[in-house]
C-alpha cells in the first residue's frame, strides 16, 4: 500500500503488437527498480504509461499513491523524467532550459532561478550555463536533462536509458549522481539494457520480455534463480569447439552456449571445483587444447540468457536510437 | 544551498491549474520560441524574402501585362502579397511543431503539470509575433514600390488587423499539420498544399473573373479571396460589409476547427 510505484496487471497493445502483457511489481519508496530488457521489451511503453504519457489497454497503475488515469495531474507535478535522448532545447541556453521547466512546474520565479543555479552548479555545468545546449557535449546534455527533472524536487524519477550511449567515466558520474539522489530518499525506476547498470544501481530488477516480466527480484536473487556457478572453456583451435562442448555438456545444469568468435564455452553447472576438475580431466584426455578454463559466478547476462532464452542485448541494437525520436537537433 | 531533494512529506491534493497559471505557462512557452526565432535569423529572414520576392516579382516582372480594371495593379496585388507574407509564416509552425515531436521536447513538457494547450498557444503566439514583424516589413516595401493606402487611417488599420486575424487563424492549421504529419521534412513539404491551392486560386494576383468557369466558384467564395477582397476594400474604400463578414466568418471557423484539431492532436501526440 505504502509503495511509491504499483503497477498490476498492466497491458498494452499497438495494433496486433502486445507492448505490455500483465505487467505487475511494485517499488518501495527510496529505492531503486531497474527495468531491464533489450530494445522492443515494452520499457520505455511503461514508462509513459507511468508518466502519464500513455494511457494502458487494461490494468492499474499508482504513482505516489495516486492512480495515473484519475490523478494524471497531479502525478505530473510529482514525478520528474529524463528520456534516452536528452530532451533539452539546442537552441536555449543550459539556464533558460531549467528555468523554464521550472516555470512549468509552476513554482515561483526566485525558486526555480535559485533551483537552476543549484542544479547547474550540481551538476557540474556553471560555467556553461549561459551557453546555448547546441555547444554542450553529449554527457553535458544528458546532464542537463537530468536536472531538468530534478528541478521541480520530484519524490518519483523516472530515467529512460540514462546511460545509453555515454562514456564510461561520464556513466560513472551519472551512477554516483543517481546513488547520491536516492540516499537522500527519491525513488527511481529505471530502464537499461546493461546488467551491468542494473547490478549497479537497483535494489530491485524486473525483467522485461517482449512485454512480459520474464522475472523479478535481487541482483541475487535472479542469480540464485540459474542456480550454482557457470564454467567457461576456452579452447585454443576452432575445429575443437564443438567436440569440447559435447565432452563437457554432461555437467552442466542446462545446455552450453557456445561463442564461437571467441571460441568459448559457458556451461551453468551446480557444482564447484570438483566440476572444474571433471571438465579439465575430461578435455585433456580427449587431447582437447584449452586456451582458459575457470569457474565463476553467473552474471545477469547468464540469468537474462536463461530465463528468456536470448541475449539481453546485442552490441548491434545497444544505443541506436529508434527513428522517430532523435536527439534534439 | 546544493540540497535539490528534500522530499515533500505528504503527498499535495491535486494542485488547481487556475488562469493565472495557465497565462503564465502560454508566457513561458512563447518566451521559449521566441527566442528560437530569434536564434534562427536565417529563418526569420528567408520568411520575409520569400514574400519581398513574390512581391518584386509581381510588381515588376509580370505584373507590366496584367491589367485589372478600375485599379492599379501595383495596389491591386500589394494587399494580396501581404496576406502571402502572414501565409508563408505559417510553414514554420507546421516545421518547429514537428521538431518538437521529433526532438521529444513535447514528451517532456507533456510530462510537466504545465496548462497542456499552453504549449501550442505559446508556438502559434510566437509564430503570431514573426508574422506581425514579417508584415511590417512588406507593407514597408509595398509603399517603397508605388502602394499607397487611399482609406481612412481607421479603415487601413482595420484591413492589417484583418491580414493578422487570418494569419493567426491559419497558424492552427499548419500547427495540426505539424503534429499529423509528426516529421520536419513532410512538415514542409504538406505546408505547401494550402499556400499554393489558397493563395494561387484567389484573387490575390489576377482577377477570379480571368479564371476558367470551373474553377471560379471555388476561388471567388475561399478564404483567402474574401479577405483580399476585405482587405482591399478597406485600403481603397468603397462597399466592405460583404466580404468583411463572410472574411470574419472563415477566420472564426478555420481558428475554431483547427484549434480543436491541433488540441486533439497534441493530447494524443506520441514522438
Amino acid at each position: 500500500m505504502n509503495a511509491a510505484i504499483e503497477v498490476e496487471d498492466l497491458t498494452k497493445r499497438f495494433g496486433g503488437t502486445l507492448a505490455l502483457s500483465d505487467v505487475s511489481f511494485s517499488v518501495r519508496p527510496g529505492e531503486v527498480l531497474a527495468l531491464l530488457g533489450p530494445n522492443g521489451a515494452g520499457k520505455t511503453t511503461l514508462i509513459r504509461v507511468l508518466t502519464t504519457l500513455l494511457a494502458a489497454d487494461s490494468g492499474r497503475a499508482r504513482v505516489a499513491g495516486l492512480d495515473v488515469r484519475k490523478n494524471a495531474r497531479a502525478i505530473r507535478s510529482l514525478i520528474g523524467l529524463a528520456g534516452q535522448y536528452a530532451t533539452v532545447d539546442e537552441l536555449l541556453t543550459g539556464r533558460e532550459n531549467l528555468e523554464l521547466i521550472g516555470l512549468l512546474y509552476h513554482l515561483d520565479k526566485t525558486v526555480y532561478r535559485d533551483r537552476a543555479q543549484d542544479a547547474l552548479e550540481r551538476m557540474s555545468l556553471t560555467g556553461a550555463g549561459d551557453d546555448r545546449v547546441k555547444t554542450y557535449s553529449g554527457g553535458m546534455r544528458r546532464r542537463l536533462d537530468l536536472a531538468a527533472s530534478l528541478i521541480g524536487r520530484p519524490p518519483v524519477l523516472f530515467l529512460d536509458e540514462p546511460t545509453t550511449g555515454l562514456d564510461p567515466r561520464t556513466r560513472n558520474d551519472l551512477w554516483q549522481f543517481i546513488t547520491d539522489l536516492v540516499a537522500e530518499g527519491t525513488t527511481v525506476l529505471l530502464t537499461t539494457q546493461y546488467m551491468e547498470e542494473a547490478e549497479h544501481l537497483a535494489q530491485a530488477i524486473v525483467v522485461l520480455d517482449a512485454g512480459r516480466v520474464a522475472a523479478q527480484g535481487t541482483a541475487d536473487e535472479l542469480k540464485d534463480q540459474l542456480g550454482g556457478n557457470v564454467l567457461e572453456v576456452q579452447v585454443t583451435k576452432r575445429a575443437d569447439l564443438d567436440k569440447a562442448a559435447s565432452l563437457i555438456a554432461g555437467l552442466g545444469s542446462a545446455p552450453p552456449r557456445l561463442e564461437a568468435s571467441l571460441n568459448r564455452i559457458s556451461l551453468p553447472v551446480k557444482g564447484g571445483p570438483r566440476v572444474l576438475i571433471a571438465a579439465g580431466r575430461a578435455l585433456d584426455d580427449a587431447g582437447v587444447e584449452l586456451e582458459d578454463l575457470g569457474i565463476r559466478r553467473p552474471s545477469l547476462d547468464d540469468v537474462f540468457l536463461a530465463i528468456t532464452g536470448h541475449p539481453a542485448a546485442s552490441v548491434d541494437d545497444a544505443g541506436q536510437a529508434p527513428p522517430a525520436s532523435k536527439a534534439a537537433r | 544551498m546544493t540540497d535539490l531533494a528534500v522530499r515533500q512529506p505528504t503527498v499535495p491534493a491535486a494542485p488547481r491549474l487556475t488562469l493565472r497559471l495557465a497565462v503564465r505557462d502560454i508566457g513561458g512557452i512563447t518566451r521559449r520560441n521566441l527566442l528560437r526565432i530569434i536564434r534562427t535569423p536565417q529563418l526569420l529572414f528567408m520568411s520575409i524574402v520569400q514574400p519581398t520576392i513574390i512581391l518584386l516579382l509581381f510588381r515588376y516582372v509580370l505584373g507590366g501585362a496584367i491589367r485589372v480594371p478600375g485599379l492599379n495593379y501595383v495596389n491591386y496585388v500589394v494587399p494580396g502579397i501581404f496576406l502571402e507574407a502572414v501565409l508563408i509564416g505559417g510553414m514554420t509552425t507546421a516545421l518547429a511543431l514537428a521538431q518538437d515531436l521529433q526532438a521529444g521536447i513535447v514528451d517532456r513538457f507533456r510530462s510537466l503539470p504545465m496548462a497542456r494547450p499552453a504549449f501550442l498557444a505559446g508556438r502559434t503566439l510566437a509564430d503570431l509575433c514573426r508574422s506581425v514583424l514579417a508584415l511590417a516589413f512588406i507593407i514597408g516595401l509595398g509603399l517603397l514600390v508605388g502602394f499607397r493606402f487611399h482609406n481612412s487611417a481607421g479603415a487601413c488599420l482595420a484591413g492589417v488587423a484583418l491580414i493578422i486575424a487570418f494569419g493567426y487563424a491559419f497558424t492552427w492549421v499548419y500547427a495540426a499539420i505539424g503534429l499529423a504529419v509528426k516529421d520536419p521534412q513532410t512538415a514542409q513539404m504538406a505546408s505547401l498544399l494550402p499556400m499554393f491551392i489558397l493563395f494561387f486560386a484567389s484573387s490575390a494576383l489576377v482577377p477570379v473573373s480571368t479564371m476558367p468557369g470551373w474553377l471560379q466558384p471555388f476561388a471567388q467564395n475561399q478564404p483567402a479571396t474574401v479577405t483580399i477582397n476585405a482587405v482591399r476594400a478597406l485600403f481603397e474604400g468603397g462597399p466592405v460589409f460583404h466580404d468583411l463578414w463572410q472574411a470574419a466568418a472563415w477566420c472564426a471557423g478555420i481558428f475554431a476547427v483547427f484549434l480543436a484539431i491541433s488540441l486533439n492532436l497534441y493530447r494524443k501526440a506520441t514522438a
